[in-house]
């Protein structure tokens, strides 16, 4: 096409700079030790200790999984620092480095509080923040105010202090141990992540967040996030993340579990950014992370809304055990790559109550010379009358070095269930892109607008400022896709 | 008057796939004429107009065309459209998941850039919306639309005539935008050209029939077969060949 955009090569990273701050580190490689040092640094109980002892001995024992369509480089768990985390100030723990405050700045994550409180931005612009960088989370906005309602935000760490009970009753109970070797891996080693728990019938006042810097070389990041939302409440969450353009792969595994019970509505939105690599394929984030939900009580809802545009390598599958009789799910995923970009994801909507709902709509994306898959399980268990399933997979191709790939599993165990499978793959035509330059739109303007609109059914279930993030984000990333 | 001439293309001979489709065009169009160029199927009326707005996949062998000063053959499509070349498309492409709203504030404010302006205000585009929807008598749901989705051939028309009056250019090109229109939506598309023109503006109506030229009066007829023009003349010209057909048109 256009030699102008021939010539654009590598796409702006905006999120890729370095905080220089003063880090500490545990020793780099994994055993035993490590894990202990790891558990005293967060001055851990023994239970959970114990947790993470019995997670590595198992993990050991198990093999990363090979079925997925990528060509993922060797990974050397001895050659990753498992924690590091900014230095405190000794005569000031409780105080944020100015420099970590910065950083969030930069990446338009407001952790200043006070500024929305004194009425600078209207109050339904209001997001709770939990920031976590590196190892540890730095801050958690909005705890007071939430509190007053009961709501528990707060770090993975400060619950494992604070409420105890909580974690230990659910940590593990979607995802157990030895679901895959990345979760596995994750319970052996995670440092931080985010903890919310919303009390019977109260409707959460304000979108809740984290967001995952990487900052370190050399590290990887293994976060773990709780979320409970008990019977008849209401949540928004929303995750975004980041990291520094390096050479280097890095790794992040990470372990999402949702437990939504009777009559509870969860929203899961994310936004992942994470360092795609090079044009070249070099460097960039390997995200081996497993997410996923139970809707335990009658009635709940858990939706989750994807917009997936970084990484060297996505492996994700977001799911939802559908239990509670008539309760529901939905999944919305757009997954963009580029250059030398792979994804493999999709998600598993498992339905066990009676009456049970899901809906998959998936918007694949690939230009360059990227892999792009589409990964999915329905199954419906002998119980589950009246079960119903709709799933809609589109793909869209731009240029000719891509792939789209679709593997979508069925498995109907109940004669009244309902599943449908629509799929699609489609092109970027020669034809769209002149009619978009006669009306003076040029061809990377024109590219952004039409993939944005291939992707709006997914985009425009986003919470609204994230929304406009997304479709930033997704011109962004195409920089570069022609030619 | 010379600086008066818009568009001057001398012995364009152009094609696609290697096949030579316009056989030596020379053709001048005067600021604030409106020419109509007929022929019958195959004469290389759609060629031409590609031609003109820059279609990628055709070739341009010799000649020249000159625009508003400019060389033309060598500006990019979005560059012909930003100096005033407005093609209102035979067959319309659908972009899904695109809205009217959105297609047109992204052109519009495609151009403003170009020109150095700054971007339209929400508030001042969605005036611009309405007053030039209400011009093609399209309802408000209209904008909400994807782009040619689902549209009726006479939607469709009537939306490229719409994004014309939007963008108002110096030279529109209608190709052939009367077939399969009722007489309802050929007075919409007629209207929406008179109102557009003026003494510095141009257009030309690519047709196969004189009906849509009962409504648009052309200052100069052509008559274009086999890839050349064979005849000039004025309106007239257009009801011999209603009543003539092309046959007997040649020298």
């Amino acid at each position: 096409m256009n030699q102008e955009l021939k010539d654009i090569t590598g796409q702006e990273y905006k999120e890729g700079f370095v905080t220089e701050v003063e880090q500490e580190y545990v020793p780099k490689g994994l055993n035993e030790d490590i894990i202990r040092m790891i558990s005293a640094r967060k001055d851990e109980p023994q239970w959970l200790l114990d947790f993470r002892l019995d997670a590595f001995r198992k993990w050991q024992k198990m093999k990363a999984p090979t079925w997925g369509h990528l060509d993922l480089p060797p990974i050397d768990f001895q050659d990753i620092i498992y924690w590091a985390a900014p230095k405190r100030d000794a005569d000031r723990p409780k105080e944020i480095d100015p420099a970590l405050m910065e950083t969030f700045d930069k990446l338009g994550i407001p952790l200043h509080e006070r500024e929305v409180l004194a009425g600078v931005k209207p109050k339904e612009s209001q997001v709770a923040v939990d920031a976590v960088f590196d190892s540890v989370s730095v801050t958690t906005t909005f705890r007071k105010s939430l509190s007053e309602k009961g709501i528990i935000f707060c770090s993975f760490s400060e619950a494992v202090r604070e409420h105890p009970e909580l974690v230990r009753k659910y940590l593990a109970s979607v995802v157990p141990v030895t679901d895959n070797f990345y979760a596995a891996l994750n319970s052996a080693v995670f440092s931080d992540g985010s903890f919310c728990y919303i009390p019977k019938g109260v409707v959460c006042p304000m979108e809740l967040s984290s967001y995952f810097r990487i900052n370190a070389s050399g590290t990887g990041q293994f976060e773990r996030t709780l979320i409970i939302a008990d019977e008849g409440s209401r949540l928004s969450y929303m995750e975004g993340c980041t990291a520094p353009m390096r050479d280097e792969n890095q790794l992040h595994a990470a372990v999402v579990e949702i437990i939504v019970e009777k009559d509870a509505d969860v929203k899961y939105s994310t936004v992942q950014n994470w360092y795609p690599g090079d044009a070249q394929g070099r460097g960039g984030i390997l995200n081996l992370v497993t997410k996923r939900g139970i809707c335990k009580g009658s009635g709940s809802h858990l939706s989750w809304t994807q917009v997936e545009t970084g990484s060297a390598v996505t492996w994700k599958y977001p799911s939802t055990i559908l239990k509670g009789d008539n309760s529901s799910s939905e999944f919305y995923s757009v997954a963009l790559t580029n250059n030398r970009q792979q994804a493999d994801t999709g998600t598993k909507m498992i339905h066990i109550g009676r009456g049970t709902r899901s809906r998959i709509i998936s918007k694949g994306i690939s230009a360059g010379h990227s892999q792009n898959s589409y990964r999915g399980l329905v199954r419906v268990n002998p119980g589950a009358e009246g079960a119903r399933n709709y799933s809609q997979c589109d793909s869209l191709l731009i240029g000719s070095k891509c792939g789209a790939h679709t593997f979508p599993v069925i498995m109907n165990s109940c004669p009244s269930a309902t599943v449908e499978h629509e799929a699609t793959t489609s092109k970027i035509s020669e034809d769209q892109m002149f009619y978009c330059a006669q009306r003076g739109i040029a061809p990377e303007e024109a590219v952004s607008l039409i993939v944005n609109g291939y992707a709006r059914d997914v985009l425009q279930r986003l919470p609204m400022e994230f929304a406009v993030e997304a479709q930033k984000l997704i011109s962004v990333s195409l920089e570069g896709a022609i030619g | 008057m010379e600086n008066d001439i818009l568009l001057q293309i001398k012995d364009l001979h152009a094609g696609i796939e290697g096949k030579e489709i316009l056989k030596g065009v020379n053709l001048t169009i005067r600021r604030g004429e409106i020419h109509a160029v007929m022929g019958p199927n195959g004469a290389g009326k759609s060629t031409l107009s590609a031609v003109l707005a820059g279609k990628p996949e055709y070739t341009v062998t010799s000649g020249s065309i000159e625009f508003a000063g400019r060389d033309l053959l060598t500006m990019t499509p979005e560059e012909r459209s930003w100096a005033g070349i407005f093609l209102s498309f035979q067959y319309p492409v659908e972009i899904p998941g695109v809205t009217i709203t959105n297609f047109m504030k992204t052109a519009v404010n495609a151009r403003r850039k170009a020109a150095g302006q700054e971007e339209l205000s929400a508030g001042d585009f969605l005036k611009l919306m309405k007053e030039k929807m209400a011009f093609v008598q399209m309802k408000s749901e209209f904008s909400k639309r994807e782009v040619n989705v689902g549209f009726s051939g006479g939607e469709k028309k009537r939306n490229e005539i719409f994004q014309m009056a939007m963008i108002d250019p110096l030279f529109g090109i209608l190709d052939e935008t009367d077939s399969g229109l009722d007489v309802d939506a050929l007075k919409i598309v007629a209207g929406g050209v008179n109102s557009l023109k003026g003494p510095r503006k141009s257009f030309m109506i690519i047709t196969h029939y004189q009906k849509l030229l009962e409504y648009i009066v052309p200052d100069v007829v052509h008559v274009l077969k086999d890839g050349r023009i064979v005849t000039t003349g004025g309106r007239e010209l257009a009801d011999r060949i209603w009543q003539q057909g092309f046959e007997g048109i040649d020298e």
